[in-house]
């Protein structure tokens, strides 16, 4: 419920964001939605219109292979589909705007048709007549992606897990969970919550993110650290071919050595491959005791040997360990409501440490002295400890508020990125001499680019890099990109940590892959969908 | 004028812990506990009235089992200077009335000119040891407090009131209850709990301060609120005034 909150805040606060240059060509468009927007008093006129992903890259060229959808496509939909709120179609307008368009408001499609089923066998009915007649189509869940994959470029029909939130099962004493594609994060994870179980994911966008789309995106989070990604918590999947073959792949089973591991290129195919529908995941007991503590430090390195400390001092109990620089403090102190200094000193880094465990007596005496040596030897700067969890909670604020503070400043350029440890914050540096060289950042706030700030999953080597910017330019697209994938490569890192490639970054998926990887992911492609109707023009670069 | 200044505190069931009922009782076996938000917020106010330097010395007092040390520890990490901690023993329970006789002999001990604590406690939402304390001491009270200014022996308190705020003023001694909006209080920075480690904790007993502890109230019942029955949609008005008339509403 509170990610719930926050993501209409965030909806909210983006629509306050001065219009910026609207294209010509969008400006009939735009005007519509202009003259309602006038007709409530609550929405400003100015409301930003998000321009379509297809004019935007015109590159992106709507395949010809695909069939053009008509009336009796929508009828025989409406014949296979149970509910009665199943089929969106452009009668809807506004509802259909809402499967269109990214919570980024950064992509957007012009899809006429968003499709709903209640069941594996109507998404099967679905696949197998889209397949017969060359209906391109995007999976969707929590429309919560960071990279546009489930947002149609074209004409795609959406093809929404919403109303597929059945549990299935849950066993009591393994904790295996078998749950449909749409239930929201949150929601299994209060229902777990009442057994004593949790989800071994947690991540911002719980409130509205869906554990089928999570398993697609290989989601990583805020608990992988300690409960590792899903390609070892998901035991089994059951999804729909392009075909419409329903396939179980594997058995709710902690071990099966019978063959190939199917689902494992599921889990981060994107749909690409198929649709999941329903997902078997192995959950942790949830832990008695939490504490939560926020470091200031002053250097890099500090943070480091603080990390190293931490794994040595806390071993098991260890459930997070995050960091975000003072920019990004910054950045929530001015947008995020309640945020406020957790500590006199002001330090060029801060660190967030989360211990779970079942005795608090215990996690309480191991992290006291984790705390006293890391002060005393001067390691961190200064810190506060959680008293109670409304302060716990506030201090999860401070790290999982950066991405709504960075929404909030106008244009925002996402980069997840994997690097080593040692060179996690260099990426930061180098990007801030880039751009700070080439005119686009500069000191006093004058330039397009506001804020060049780090945070992230430092356990993992996982680095969020965002650049705010007072709006979205082609300029600004080439002096930061391909110059951040650039220096990826160059530290051996990864291009996409936990956000995937989607649409965003398909053509830099050679930083990241060889030529011959990226030939077998075609062929695999080819084998679970040879008309290629899934989740078309994303996830590989385009052949030119 | 300087000030010392007793700050009652209780140790309660976790503002964002989910209350549930077990045999009759509430469970607290196995839930999170802290310091009743209240009580947190009376602690500030004693300190900021130290930083302020109104006050010389804050005091923190707790009433409860051996774990109630946990929250005099915080209290002494944001900036408490000492501590007292009336044991009761495991089981045992006290109510408002004996823990404002408990109270009101620390006070005559410790001879404080102004005891802040929290207007009330989030577990038995009671809001009554305040007032009875100022009662059996004889001291006038400001309660629900949103502001506290202390010029010499006089305190100046701005109240919570329905439909507004209500100033008023008293000599001191005086008691004073600290509602939500006093203030926001401070985090326990790791060099301040490192220092409440150091800091003196005397221990006592009612016996000791010759309290009776014995109950004066009985608990008939405890039970969970009822469970919330799902609503129902209706066609139009027509429908809806029948289905009043059916549930004999109207």
């Amino acid at each position: 419920m509170r990610s719930a909150l926050l993501r209409c805040s965030r909806r909210r606060a983006s629509a306050l964001i001065p219009n910026t240059v609207v294209p010509a060509a969008h400006v009939a468009r735009a005007l519509p939605v202009r003259r309602m927007a006038t007709a409530t008093a609550e929405v400003p006129q100015n409301k930003k219109t998000v321009p379509f992903t297809a004019d935007r890259y015109p590159n992106l060229e709507r395949d010809s292979r695909y069939k053009q959808l008509d009336a009796e496509d929508v009828a025989y939909f409406k014949s296979v589909i149970s509910s009665p709120a199943g089929v969106i179609t452009a009668d809807n307008p506004e509802e259909l705007d809402s499967f269109n368009e990214d919570w980024m408001r950064k992509y957007k499609g012009r899809s006429t048709l968003v499709l709903r089923p209640k069941t594996s066998a109507e998404v099967s009915a679905i696949l197998r007549y889209c397949n017969e007649k060359s209906l391109a189509v995007v999976p969707q869940g929590g429309n919560t992606g960071l990279v546009g994959g489930s947002i149609p470029v074209h004409d795609e029909i959406v093809l929404s897990t919403q109303l597929l939130n059945q549990i299935r099962h849950f066993d009591e004493v393994s904790g295996i969970l078998t749950a449909e594609a749409g239930c929201v994060l949150e929601v299994l994870d209060n229902w777990l919550a009442e057994k004593g179980y949790m989800m071994p994911l947690d991540l911002g966008a719980k409130g509205s993110c869906q554990i089928g789309g999570n398993v697609a995106a290989n989601a990583g989070g805020l608990r992988l650290l300690r409960y590792g990604s899903l390609h070892g918590t998901v035991l089994s999947l059951e999804v729909v071919l392009a075909d419409g073959t329903i396939m179980e792949l594997g058995k709710p089973l902690r071990k099966d050595n019978t063959g190939y591991d199917l689902k494992q290129l599921f889990i981060g195919s994107e749909g690409t491959l198929g649709l999941i529908t329903s997902v078997s995941i192995l959950t942790p007991r949830r832990s008695k005791a939490v504490n939560v503590a926020v470091l200031g430090v002053e250097s890099f390195e500090a943070v480091q040997e603080t990390f190293k400390r931490a794994k040595g001092d806390l071993s098991e109990i260890l459930s997070a360990f995050e960091f975000f620089d003072r920019q990004s403090f910054n950045l929530v102190l001015r947008h995020v409501q309640g945020a406020r200094e957790p500590f006199d000193t002001q330090t060029p880094f801060y660190v967030l440490i989360e211990t779970s465990g079942s005795n608090k007596d215990h996690d309480d005496e191991k992290l006291a002295t984790f705390l006293e040596s890391v002060l005393g030897d001067e390691v961190v700067a200064d810190g506060v400890l959680a008293q109670d969890s409304t302060q716990a909670a506030a201090f999860w604020r401070m790290r999982e508020g950066i991405p709504e503070a960075c929404q909030t400043e106008g244009g925002n350029y996402k980069y997840d990125l994997s690097v080593p440890v040692p060179q996690l914050y260099s990426i930061v540096e180098k990007m801030r001499e880039k751009l700070g060289s080439g005119g686009q950042y500069k000191e006093d706030g004058s330039g397009p680019v506001k804020n060049i700030i780090g945070f992230g999953h430092m356990g993992d080597g996982n680095l969020h890099l965002n650049i705010t910017t007072s709006g979205y330019s082609e300029q600004l697209d080439k002096a930061i990109e391909p110059y951040v994938y650039e220096i990826v490569e160059e530290n051996a890192g990864s291009i996409s940590a936990e956000h995937g490639l989607g649409l965003m970054k398909a053509p830099y998926l050679s930083y990241s892959k060889s030529n011959e990887m990226i030939e077998s992911m075609k062929r695999i492609k080819n084998v679970f969908d040879p008309k290629g109707i899934l989740n078309p023009y994303k996830y590989f670069p385009t052949s030119k | 004028m300087s000030l010392r200044v007793l700050v009652p505190i209780k140790r309660v069931v976790d503002y964002a812990v989910k209350i549930r009922v077990a045999n009759g009782k509430v469970d607290t076996a196995n839930a999170k506990h802290s310091m009743n938000p209240f009580d947190e917020i009376a602690i500030e106010e004693a300190v900021r009235l130290k930083d302020k330097k109104h006050a010389k010395e804050v005091i923190a007092l707790s009433i409860g089992a051996a774990k109630s040390q946990d929250v005099l520890r915080t209290a002494l990490a944001m900036g408490a200077d000492r501590a007292v901690h009336v044991e009761i023993k495991d089981g045992e329970e006290v109510q408002p009335l004996q823990v404002a006789k408990l109270i009101k002999a620390v006070a005559e001990k410790e001879q404080p000119n102004l005891v802040l604590l929290g207007k009330q406690a989030i577990d038995d939402d009671s809001s009554q040891t305040g007032q009875m304390l100022a009662g059996l001491l004889n001291w006038p009270q400001a309660t629900f407090a949103s502001k506290v200014e202390v010029q010499g022996e006089k305190v100046t308190v701005t109240r919570e009131v329905d439909g507004g705020l209500e100033t008023v003023s008293a000599p001191l001694p005086a008691v004073i209850t600290a509602d939500l909006r006093l203030n926001e209080p401070r985090f326990a920075t790791l060099p301040n709990i490192m220092k409440a480690k150091k800091k003196p904790l005397q221990k006592l007993t009612p016996e000791e301060l010759k309290v009776s502890i014995q109950q004066t109230i009985e608990t008939i019942k405890v039970e969970e609120p009822a469970k919330r029955v799902g609503g129902a949609k209706v066609a139009d008005v027509d429908e809806l005034i029948s289905k009043l008339r059916a549930e004999g509403v109207i």
